[in-house]
């Protein structure tokens, strides 16, 4: 069991109580491809920020490689988020000052396990892997809309996280393009045994995941 | 902790953005020359101000002062010792200005460890005859090495040769104004009367000029045995011992200790020209304040530059907090960005400094009053520099430190939502 969320409940606070997330409760196990549907402000992607620890204000329990995420200090959390989880948003958020295979380094030069040669090498493998290492020298902004999407899924495999989590990974991008970072995540689930996470509001992108988490007002409608 | 990614992540963000890192370099660069040159000119100003008076001061000077005595006789009456006697019109019954006993003094002076060295001097108060006109004069009895070696006598004799004054008898070095007064060159023979009413010769071998117009237009300058020869005293009379130390600071100290010790009025230099001392500590004062003052706006710029680097980079922020960077390696991001500008800033300040400082050293300065000087003086002294870099860096620093709480506090999802 990779990632799991005991009884979690949040509420907005401002300017009236709110609750947003209702008794959530499920488990991810290794190698599953799952994703979570919804109506737009259905919460999903509140649950997805509770599951990445960025937001750490709810109730509740959350374990990520069988370790409570509650109670940890901010440090510690961002080394969580470094080693065991890989980020794709909606927008790429690559750094426009460095070069692209750069950008897929820097958090494996944050997690400081492999020489900068050999984070260099495997940045190169992980562009490879997704047909766009000839584009590693340049400049994040000269990128087209799906490349940049792609780079930002190298940036999210480097340290062989233990789960990638995405916030509509497709939702800026066109058919063409959408279709093929969708192929490149089933590749990686069925290849690599990657465990993915993925909030989406399309249909056609969630009903081709092994299993679909729907939600609706802040519960799970079924799972 | 990974400094090198920082470090790097740092590097790429300043150079991302150089036009605005230039202006907030150059901001500092010009506040620490600003402080770097008002200091060293300010305080080069100051010395040379000190100069005029301490270099020619002696730091103790015992000599015998005309007053009343202390130890009145009615005092020493029995019949009087319960009441407080009001004694009017007391007279000075000591009339020798001549210090009693002067080798002895001079000797145990001179064994003391706290003396740099000491220069004998002769007052004598003459009159120059110039035809029908007498003008009131004084004539300095020194011993020319003793007071250039001691106080720098050689420096303010402008025209003429000092050492003449001991190789050529019956010789006379004239205050400036004096000389212009008497129209007397170099080569003449001035008249002197003393206050005994004798009538003396002098040859003019050279001109004194200080800086300080009245005491030019009074002084003058003759050997020891020539002034003594004017006032018809032997060789061992001598009315001031001028006492130099190694630490100016010990002055009062060592005037008060050998005024009980020798039985003689004593003055330190601190008491004789407190007013120098009180001028040269507001002026630094005021140079320090305008320096410090100049670093603060320059803070101030960096402070905007980086807030506003901060809203920009919103989004880099978030990114790399929501891949693992934690709150403290962001803040450090922004705080080596604020140092680094305050680092190469400051030092190229304090070489644009430097090199402004040494240009106006070079700027002719040349006055009646100061014969020494040619150009603006200049005060090279590494304290200052010293300062400059660390107050650059101290200001940087507190400027980089609220904008990178304010990064390091940046939630990652707010901005990532917003999107």
């Amino acid at each position: 069991m990779i990632l799991e969320a005991k009884h979690i409940n949040k509420s907005f606070h401002d300017p009236v109580t709110i609750p947003v997330l209702n008794d959530i409760s499920f488990s991810i196990n290794k190698g599953e491809f799952v994703s979570i549907t919804g109506k737009s402000g259905c919460g999903k992607s509140t649950l997805l920020y509770i599951l990445s620890t960025m937001d750490t204000d709810f109730t509740g329990d959350l374990l990520i490689d069988g370790e409570s995420m509650v109670n940890k200090k901010e440090a510690a959390l961002a080394r969580v988020r470094n080693e065991k989880i890989g980020f794709v948003f909606q927008f790429h958020y690559l750094l426009n000052e460095f070069s692209v295979l750069r950008n897929v380094m820097l958090p494996g030069l944050k997690l400081n396990k492999y020489s900068e040669s050999e984070i260099a090498h495997r940045a190169n493998e992980k562009l490879k892997m997704l047909g766009i290492d000839q584009l590693g020298s340049k400049k994040a902004n000269q990128l087209s809309g799906g490349e940049k999407q792609r780079v930002a899924i190298a940036r999210a495999l480097i340290n062989d996280p233990h789960i990638i989590m995405g916030d509509e990974p497709t939702g800026n991008l066109d058919k063409k393009n959408s279709e093929i970072v969708f192929t490149i995540f089933q590749q990686l689930a069925s290849e690599f045994n990657q465990t993915l996470l993925i909030v989406t509001h399309d249909p056609d992108f969630s009903a081709k995941t092994n299993r679909i988490i729907e939600m609706e007002d802040g519960r799970i409608l079924k799972q | 902790m990974n400094y090198t990614l920082i470090f790097n992540i740092a590097k790429a963000l300043l150079l991302a953005r150089w036009r605005q890192t230039l202006i907030a370099a150059i901001g500092v660069t010009f506040s620490i020359t600003m402080f770097i040159t008002l200091l060293s000119f300010m305080t080069g100003l100051n010395d040379l101000l000190d100069g005029l008076v301490v270099n020619r001061t002696p730091h103790v000077r015992l000599f015998n002062d005309i007053k009343a005595n202390n130890h009145q006789p009615i005092n020493a009456s029995e019949a009087y010792t319960n009441s407080y006697n009001f004694i009017g019109s007391a007279k000075a019954g000591n009339s020798r200005q001549e210090i009693y006993n002067s080798r002895a003094i001079m000797k145990t002076i001179t064994q003391d460890s706290r003396v740099l060295g000491l220069a004998p001097k002769i007052n004598a108060q003459v009159f120059f005859n110039d035809g029908t006109i007498d003008i009131t004069g004084v004539v300095n009895g020194i011993d020319v090495e003793a007071e250039s070696k001691l106080f720098f006598f050689t420096d303010y004799v402008t025209t003429g040769n000092a050492q003449d004054l001991k190789n050529v008898s019956n010789s006379i070095i004239l205050g400036k104004g004096l000389a212009q007064k008497l129209l007397a060159n170099i080569g003449d023979v001035v008249l002197i009367t003393t206050s005994k009413g004798e009538l003396f010769s002098l040859k003019v071998v050279g001109y004194f000029q200080s800086g300080i117009l009245d005491f030019d237009k009074v002084q003058s300058f003759a050997s020891m045995a020539t002034t003594q020869k004017l006032l018809g005293k032997p060789g061992d009379y001598i009315t001031n011992i001028q006492v130099k130390l190694k630490d100016i600071k010990q002055a009062p100290a060592v005037a008060k200790e050998y005024a009980t010790l020798f039985q003689i009025d004593t003055e330190d230099i601190q008491t004789a020209n407190s007013q120098f001392e009180t001028g040269s500590f507001v002026r630094t004062l005021i140079s320090y304040s305008v320096g410090i003052t100049l670093l603060v706006v320059a803070g101030f710029g960096i402070y905007n530059i980086l807030n506003m680097m901060i809203y920009e980079k919103m989004d880099s922020i978030a990114i790399l907090k929501a891949t693992g960077f934690s709150g403290r390696d962001v803040k450090l991001i922004f705080l080596v960005i604020a140092i680094t500008i305050g680092f190469f800033g400051g030092m190229a300040g304090l070489l644009f400094g430097f090199l402004l400082s040494a240009l106006i050293d070079q700027i002719p300065f040349n006055t009646a009053a100061l014969p020494t000087i040619t150009t603006y003086p200049i005060n090279y002294n590494p304290v200052f520099y010293f300062i400059g870099s660390s107050f650059s860096l101290i200001t940087t620093y507190l400027a980089g430190f609220f904008p990178s709480q304010k990064a390091s506090k940046v939630d990652p999802v707010i901005i990532i939502r917003g999107k």
